[in-house]
């Protein structure tokens, strides 16, 4: 059981503030409920504690430990500067009715604690709450920033340690909103923690280096945050183009990659991550966009060919900036419309985020592929057989698309055409209210120290125990294969990452990809086995 | 010593209009921010499987549909029965509900007292009677529930130690001045006399006639004490985070619900130049930003590492 932590024990002593006990959190369904069959979870290295601030066990920012007087008053004053901010509607006119809705109106009744997978998966530790840090960030907003009673809002300690911590503390959570969901009053604690995040990035300079200096700086400043420039993506895109015409046996024609075409109706934004990490992804969207006739282009332009925008997670201006970008690139193309492939913070960002921002010849139509391949499988123009995806399926909804956009049933339609009948199974619960991967937020690019292994033993917990009972009914056997579909980058990275670390596909045939290969993979008369299950 | 409920009555219903409207407007007059809804939106009408207009191919060609009726399916319920709390956290539920909906009955029996107080005299018998009933129904049901409904979230909030780690001074004395001024107002129709010179006050304090409570003791006292009680309370609710009903309203329809799309040429056009136009004063290096330039000055910079 979890012991409990006042919210002024942020404030108090040295080194972690809490620890997750493996024999507090719950169980994972068979046959990872016999502990020899997880992995142990290696805590901090002396050094990483030593030399950085530390509130549990990993640490995702690396702060140094300020080594006198001067630096810890200058950490508590910029906190308080970015503060004062944060609560100034021009600062801060993206977030700043959100914000106050939830500074003013949070009941503290911990409804929202049972909702998040976080809290859940680590034995309900305190510490991971939706509002233990947004009632520190509140109760340092009305004691020292507004000038409020204590007796009315609550006292809290403000020191180095409670800055410091509360900034780390900001990283242990998706961002996913589903505590969000359940607020009575429509307080939204999640945003808290995105708030913290930009006070440590717009003010303190304070980001982790994979969000930002190999994130959104490298992808403003070499065009992706794989580092690809130009000239290698394009040339790594010929490679998908062949690869895929011979594993499909279809004429190269239909699995061209068209660049730059001015006028086209639609210009494709990937997650320039496909392209390294699954370039079958890639392939299998020129595969049906041009089997479907669709008049479609991507850009070779820095930036546009990598949809990715971390600013997303931290940091208001790193977001609009890359938002720009692409929205410029679709307006040099002239395209009609800009379509998001399977990447749910990169349609979060483009269609809704920056929704407030685009204007005049920048505001371009931009949508989901989701609906888009919904209609081209539903068209009839592609012929399918769902015996070729004879396997147990089940689908995982990303966040950022699904709870936060609203985009539910088209991937559900599609996977229901492409699989034989009883062979998709849903996960409890699904749609909407549908868990994090645990990779949310950035977190699935983000590994340094421990961090990798604290999101697969606490974050990614839950959805490994949501995939685990979709396939209860299942053999758990390598030789039995069972599809998770993950149409997100971040989340398949996650997914990746978790199966892995559990060594899912060794001892239960578990296996993700994304979606479009699965509807590449159910074509009539393309070579069979697009999918791969030996190249898990 | 008569005039005093009635001085502390007028007070407090004007405070209370005045802070009421006042957060309407604060609320209101924030600037544009960017989308941050959460589905289910319950305009949508797919918001039965949590869907959304971005479901379909080129959206912004298709009239967008919006379901009033569907609001009304969510709110309604979750106004009267706290829905949402019901099925997440449902042991704050068994407490907070009869809170709230003896907050709601008290509420309407106060406005069927002032609107007979107001109009009693033109209104025929049958309806003065029937109100008359509905008024105690309300009164001698909603003040007891209420009250008991404060002390059990009060007896809860102390009693679990995160939930009192997380509490200031004031949640426990909002919560107990609830529960005393509501038991207060529901001993006071109790006693002989009681109700009527409820009755009688209320009817002076609509007609400006400040007629003197009748009779003597306990059936003067408890009511005149229930007033500056609750007088007090419905002037203080507006000052605190108990006034999360006006939030709560752009929680919903400014946040949550809020997907109206800015489509080239539209409204919002117009106001997103505005709040990029503000200026910017955040530290970080790579912000750029001085105090002067814009939103949009900094957005299309050259990056700074």
């Amino acid at each position: 059981m979890s012991q409990f932590k006042s919210i002024k024990d942020l404030s108090r002593g040295d080194g972690a503030v809490t620890h997750v006990e493996a024999a507090s959190q719950p169980p994972l369904p068979p046959p990872f409920d016999n502990p020899e069959n997880i992995p142990a979870f290696d805590g901090l290295t002396d050094k990483a504690k030593e030399g950085n601030v530390v509130v549990d066990d990993t640490v995702a920012l690396n702060i140094p430990v300020p080594s006198s007087k001067e630096e810890e008053e200058e950490l508590v004053n910029k906190f308080i500067s970015g503060l004062r901010k944060l609560v100034n509607p021009d600062d801060n006119w993206t977030f700043y009715q959100p914000l106050m809705m939830t500074l003013e109106h949070c009941a503290r009744c911990q409804t929202c604690s049972d909702s998040c997978h976080i809290f859940e998966e680590s034995g309900d530790n305190p510490l991971y709450r939706p509002t233990y840090r947004a009632e520190i960030l509140r109760r340092i907003y009305y004691k020292y920033v507004k000038g409020g009673s204590t007796w009315v809002h609550g006292d809290i300690d403000l020191n180095w340690k409670t800055v410091t911590r509360l900034i780390e503390l900001a990283y242990r959570c998706n961002l996913c909103r589903r505590c969000a969901q359940t607020c009575p009053v429509g307080a939204d604690n999640g945003l808290m923690a995105r708030e913290i995040r930009k006070i440590a990035s717009q003010e303190m300079s304070i980001f982790p280096v994979e969000l930002h200096e190999n994130g959104s700086v490298l992808q403003q400043t070499v065009g992706s945050s794989t580092g690809m420039n130009s000239l290698v993506v394009k040339d790594n895109c010929e490679f998908i183009e062949e690869d895929t015409a011979d594993k499909t046996g279809l004429p190269e024609e239909l699995c061209k990659i068209p660049w730059d075409k001015e006028g086209a109706d639609i210009l494709l934004l990937h997650n320039a991550g496909e392209i390294m990490a699954w370039p079958d992804n890639v392939g299998a969207f020129a595969v049906l966009f041009n089997m479907a006739g669709l008049n479609w282009t991507m850009s070779s332009d820095a930036v546009a060919y990598d949809s990715i925008n971390y600013g997303v997670f931290y940091d208001d201006m790193q977001f609009a900036r890359t938002a720009l970008i692409h929205a410029k690139a679709a307006a040099k193309l002239g395209v009609k419309k800009i379509v998001l492939g399977e990447c749910g913070h990169a349609h979060k960002a483009l269609t809704i985020i920056a929704d407030r921002v685009l204007t005049g010849e920048l505001n371009i139509p931009r949508e989901s592929c989701m609906p888009l391949l919904r209609d081209i499988v539903l068209s009839g123009k592609i012929k399918f057989d769902p015996m070729r995806n004879d396997f147990p399926v089940t689908l995982h909804d990303p966040c950022n698309y699904v709870r936060l956009m609203g985009i539910v049933e088209p991937q559900r339609e599609i996977i229901k055409a492409i699989t034989p009948p009883g062979r998709f199974r849903e996960m409890t619960p699904h749609g909407v209210e549908n868990y994090c991967c645990g990779g949310g937020s950035g977190f699935a690019i983000m590994s340094g120290h421990n961090f990798g292994d604290w999101r697969h033993h606490v974050s990614g917990r839950k959805k490994f125990r949501q995939v685990l009972d979709a396939f209860k009914d299942e053999p758990m056997e390598p030789e039995a294969f069972k599809y998770i579909c993950a149409p997100c980058s971040n989340c398949k990275g996650q997914l990746r990452d978790i199966i892995d670390y559990y060594d899912g596909f060794e001892k239960c045939g578990l296996y993700y990809d994304g979606l479009v290969e699965l509807i590449v993979n159910a074509i009539e008369g393309v070579n069979p086995g697009f999918i791969e299950f030996e190249w898990h | 010593m008569t005039m005093i409920p009635y001085v502390v009555a007028y007070v407090a219903l004007g405070i209370f209009a005045v802070a009421v409207v006042g957060r309407f407007f604060m609320w209101q007059k924030m600037p544009l921010h960017v989308r941050w809804e959460l589905y289910p939106v319950a305009h949508d009408p797919r918001a039965d499987h949590g869907g959304s207009y971005l479901e379909d191919v080129d959206w912004w060609k298709k009239p967008r549909e919006s379901s009033l009726v569907g609001e009304m399916k969510v709110m309604i319920p979750e106004i009267l029965y706290l829905v949402a709390l019901k099925e997440h956290n449902p042991k704050l539920w068994v407490r907070s509900f009869p809170f709230h909906f003896g907050i709601y009955l008290v509420i309407g029996a106060s406005a069927m007292m002032m609107f007979v107080g107001l109009l009693g005299g033109l209104l025929p018998a049958s309806i003065t009677s029937v109100l008359g009933y509905l008024i105690q129904a309300c009164a001698y049901v909603g003040l007891p529930l209420g009250a008991l409904g404060a002390l059990g979230l009060l007896q809860r909030r102390l009693a679990d130690p995160e939930l009192r780690d997380f509490s200031a001074p004031s949640d426990f004395f909002n919560l107990l001045f609830v529960a005393v001024a509501f038991g207060v107002a529901f001993a006071s129709l109790l006693v002989p006399g009681g109700f009527a010179n409820t009755l009688l006050f209320v009817s002076g304090l609509m007609t400006f006639s400040f007629a003197p409570m009748a009779g003597a003791g306990l059936g003067v006292l408890l009511p005149a004490v229930a007033v500056i009680l609750m007088g007090a309370l419905v002037a203080y609710i507006p000052m605190t985070h108990m006034s999360h009903f006006v939030g709560k309203f752009f929680a919903y329809h400014a946040i949550r619900w809020a997907d109206e799309p800015n489509l080239r040429g539209g409204e919002h056009e117009a106001a997103i130049g505005e709040v990029l136009q503000r200026p910017v004063s955040w530290s970080a290096h790579h912000i750029g930003a001085d105090g002067k330039k814009s939103w949009a000055e900094l957005a299309t910079e050259e990056v700074k590492q």
